[in-house]
């Protein structure tokens, strides 16, 4: 007979409730938004009296999470930027060419004269005149690669080289290219999302997407070529000279010096020399590692002819500080201990290893890794925003009142019952939107507004099979026992085969498709759930109360 | 009294002219095949690359003083044209224009967008830039090619699942009708050159889950009647299944066209070209669904095994 499970019921209403609490937020937008951000400023020290107020704008224990609005739906700015990793191979080969001349000059006797050849820019020609020297010039060659550990585990090394009749082609080997591009992107990344936080805008959304493009996409900002500017204003990153070290940030420089607040200690100011031993285009690389003491540290690398600067001034200027700039805020002025030749050098000082990592990224980062090609942007206005989710609204209550009238006017009490599911249906979509922190797109609003249409569909076709139970000659109890029997099997079929290509529009869309496939998806499993479950304890309920002798659909 | 959409037992007969039917709707194919091939998609930037820029201002638009202004730019291709939208205000006049994409350049530069605007300000003061869309055709080849293994992708994942679920025939049937719709309405935005974008895609893939969900209701009643009735005809079996679905398939037809109309004509005119195939769609997705899906399944027969009728396992049709 007609009868649920207690713990049945129980799960079906804690469901529906949890549901439905997750979904509240959104009724308050702008309050929960304000709130969400007085408690973010908070929570990052500033504990202003007016944050302080609008946290109670909204009862804490209640979730707080929102639907965010897509882009369209918003305004801001969208950028798809390739990274020309090209770039970085072919600055690699470039800056290959003093050590491999310099492997090969004492061996002039075998290898001849070496000159420098024209190639393709991600390789490096060298002609040797001697042909009969090119395994011993192979071999010195090979020896300047340096092993890779690839994610596979397995061990290769940086270089190819190769001889092509008398010349060496030296290229990076394939391991060496994927780890660059991967960390160049990496840095990339960093360096973007570094200098979108400065602007300081609401949840940008800055990505990976393939193998070499970042996906930037922030609301509330002016317009694409804005968010282009922000970008590629490259990090400027200098070594300087220390005059002085004080507290007063208007004390007199003198000429050819400058007064540069330091980065983490407030209110200490260095006078520097304006002129910089070297910058940080001549860095290669920095890496967080560990002093002789343990201590944590950082190593880098200068290109031959920063190299060949820091060496000189390092020899001269043992003992006395210098100072490492970016973007006109001293990093750190460690003193000079010996004199550093080669290019490379360790940056000690009290450093835990969060810290050492940090500057690491912030030297790696200072300029963008390699340039950025942008391949699609888009801009949208607040304006235009806002015309479509005021539309989208009045669409969505419009199209849900006539459907709701139309149940009604067809199924009479069971059409209220398959309503009271239809708005549990959609208050769960904004729930599970909301916990899954989903953006909502306009197509994913008319995504919403056909699955409103769609969600009837399992109730119609539960009722339409009860009715004809009834012509059967069935009683009520066993009309609906039946109905939803036997309606399953369509229900599922059905609504599988539309699962499936929600996912495939998830996998294969990008954006706002992506947010159309996303309410798609989710409606889908929330209208089976309210049809099966939420409009059958309905009717189970209401069947209980009433005991109809004869029933109506 | 309730409302009711169809009688409550029907019995029309769905395939005394299949054949017909099945005439109609491969003539459409070819019709809507011809237009695409003849005339083409008015393809967004999405798909060809290039610039959109909506405009929005409170005088009255003259497209051709727009031409004219933007003319000594030499951008190459232009196209605008007016847009209206019952929501729009009195003094709100919107205007979309499209710009090729420029040789060499990836993505427009931010000095073309300022020399249009520059352009455009001077014969129409109150000018504003609500959106600047620009993609670069790199990027709008490979949105093509994603479109088009989305689309096969999906109509193989239901062929395949609907083979698991029912027999071949079936899945023939379904796919084919989901070729006729995702046909047919490539054929419409080619016929009446609505711009064809990436959004247009997602409707096309909606489209085929949609028209599918009807299908498979048939389908499933069709394989229901079948062991039910192991010696009727096939023609009645399937007239039979159609007639007893047919009060569900519209009254979810029905609420789906009320929400998409709704949303057609108040949704704004940025997705209407999105709402307008979702429409297309159900409409013909419901009518494939009884036209073309069971008249090939009618035409290829479901292969039963008559030797064995008391058997429960006899039918081709598997146990699910």
């Amino acid at each position: 007979m007609l009868f649920i499970d207690l713990w049945k019921k129980v799960v079906i209403w804690v469901v529906v409730a949890l549901g439905l609490v997750l979904a509240l937020p959104n009724a308050f937008y702008d309050r929960v938004e304000q709130f969400n951000d007085a408690e973010k400023a908070i929570e990052v020290g500033f504990d202003t009296p007016e944050n302080r107020e609008k946290t109670g704008l909204w009862p804490s224990f209640l979730p707080s999470g929102l639907v965010n609005l897509g882009l369209d739906l918003r305004g801001g700015a969208h950028l798809l930027a390739e990274v020309q990793v090209a770039d970085v191979y072919a600055q690699r080969m470039t800056a290959l060419w003093p050590d491999v001349r310099d492997v090969l000059r004492p061996e002039r006797a075998t290898v001849g004269t070496i000159r420098l050849q024209k190639g393709a820019p991600d390789e490096l020609r060298v002609k040797i005149s001697e042909p009969a020297g090119m395994d011993r010039a192979l071999q010195l060659v090979r020896g300047l690669s340096q092993p890779v550990t690839s994610l596979g585990g397995a061990m290769s090394t940086d270089l190819d080289v190769r001889a092509e009749g008398d010349e060496i082609v030296v290229t990076l080997s394939a391991a060496e290219q994927a780890a660059t591009t991967e960390r160049t992107l990496r840095q990339a990344l960093e360096i973007i999302r570094r200098r979108i936080d400065e602007v300081g805008t609401r949840e940008p959304t800055i990505q990976r997407q393939g193998a070499d493009r970042i996906l930037i996409q922030v609301p509330g900002i002016g317009s694409a070529a804005e968010l282009k500017e922000i970008i590629g204003t490259t990090a400027q990153l200098t070594f300087q000279p220390v005059v002085g070290r004080g507290g007063n940030p208007n004390v007199p420089a003198g000429a050819g010096n400058e007064v540069l607040p330091s980065l983490n200690d407030e209110g200490v100011y260095y006078t520097l020399v304006s002129a910089p031993v070297v910058t940080g285009e001549e860095l290669v690389d920095a890496q967080p590692s560990f002093d002789q003491n343990n201590r944590p540290a950082v190593n880098f690398r200068f290109n031959p002819t920063g190299a060949r600067a820091f060496g000189d001034y390092t020899r001269d200027n043992i003992g006395s500080p210098f100072a490492i700039v970016l973007d006109g805020e001293v990093i750190s002025a460690p003193v000079i201990q010996s004199h550093i030749p080669g290019g490379s050098g360790i940056i000690t000082g009290s450093f835990t290893v969060e810290e050492s990592t940090n500057l690491a990224v912030l030297l790696r980062a200072g300029a963008l890794p390699a340039g950025l090609e942008f391949l699609e942007e888009r801009t949208i206005g607040p304006e235009l925003g806002a015309d479509s989710i005021k539309a989208g609204q009045i669409a969505c209550i419009v199209a849900g009142i006539a459907v709701l009238i139309f149940m009604v006017l067809s199924y009479g009490l069971f059409g209220i019952f398959a309503n009271v599911a239809l708005i549990i249906n959609v208050g769960l979509i904004f729930g599970l939107l909301s916990l899954v922190g989903a953006t909502l797109t306009l197509p994913g609003i008319a995504g919403i507004v056909l699955t409103i249409g769609m969600a009837v569909d399992a109730n119609v076709l539960v009722f339409e099979r009860i009715r004809e139970e009834i012509r059967a000659g069935k009683g009520p109890a066993r009309s609906i026992e039946l109905g939803y029997e036997k309606a399953i099997s369509a229900i599922t079929d059905a609504n599988v085969t539309t699962f499936i290509t929600a996912v495939i529009l998830f996998a294969m869309g990008s954006g706002p498709v992506r947010g159309f496939a996303i309410t798609l998806g989710l409606g889908i499993l929330t209208s089976v759930f309210t049809a099966i479950f939420v409009t059958r304890l309905l009717v189970v309920i209401w069947f209980d109360r009433a005991r109809p002798k004869k029933i109506e659909v | 009294m309730r409302l009711k959409l169809v009688p409550t037992v029907t019995n029309f007969d769905f395939f005394s002219r299949s054949k017909v039917w099945l005439g109609i709707s491969g003539m459409f194919m070819v019709i809507a095949l011809i237009s695409f091939l003849l005339q083409g998609l008015n393809f967004g930037i999405d798909f060809r690359g290039g610039t959109t820029i909506r405009t929005e201002s409170t005088t009255e638009i003259n497209v051709g003083t727009y031409r004219d202004a933007l003319a000594p730019l030499e951008l190459g291709d232009i196209i605008i044209s007016e847009v209206f939208d019952p929501s729009f205000d009195a003094d709100q006049h919107v205007a979309m224009i499209r710009i090729q994409a420029q040789d060499g350049e990836e993505a427009v530069t931010a000095q073309m967008t300022k020399d249009a605007f520059a352009a455009l300000s001077s014969v129409d003061p109150t000018i504003k830039f609500v959106s600047v869309e620009s993609v670069g055709p790199k990027v709008s080849g490979e949105l093509i090619q994603t479109a088009i293994i989305a689309v096969i992708l999906a109509i193989a994942a239901v062929l395949f699942y609907i083979w698991l679920r029912f027999e071949w025939q079936f899945a023939v049937g379904a796919v084919l009708a989901l070729v006729h719709d995702v046909l047919l309405t490539i054929g419409i935005f080619s016929e009446l050159q609505i711009k064809f974008d990436l959004a247009i895609i997602a409707a096309l893939l909606t489209i085929v889950g949609y028209s599918l969900n009807d299908t498979v209701v048939v389908f499933d009643r069709v394989r229901e009647n079948l062991r039910k009735y192991k010696s009727k005809p096939l023609k009645d079996v399937l007239n039979l299944s159609i007639n007893e679905t047919l009060s569900r398939t519209m009254m979810t037809s029905v609420t789906t066209l009320i929400a998409l109309i709704a949303l057609l004509v108040l949704g704004g005119d940025v997705i209407r070209g999105f709402v307008f195939a979702m429409t297309w769609g159900v409409i013909v997705g419901t009518y494939s669904s009884i036209f073309v899906a069971s008249a090939i399944l009618m035409a290829l027969g479901v292969k039963r095994d008559w030797s064995k009728p008391n058997n429960e396992a006899g039918t081709q049709v598997p146990q699910v």
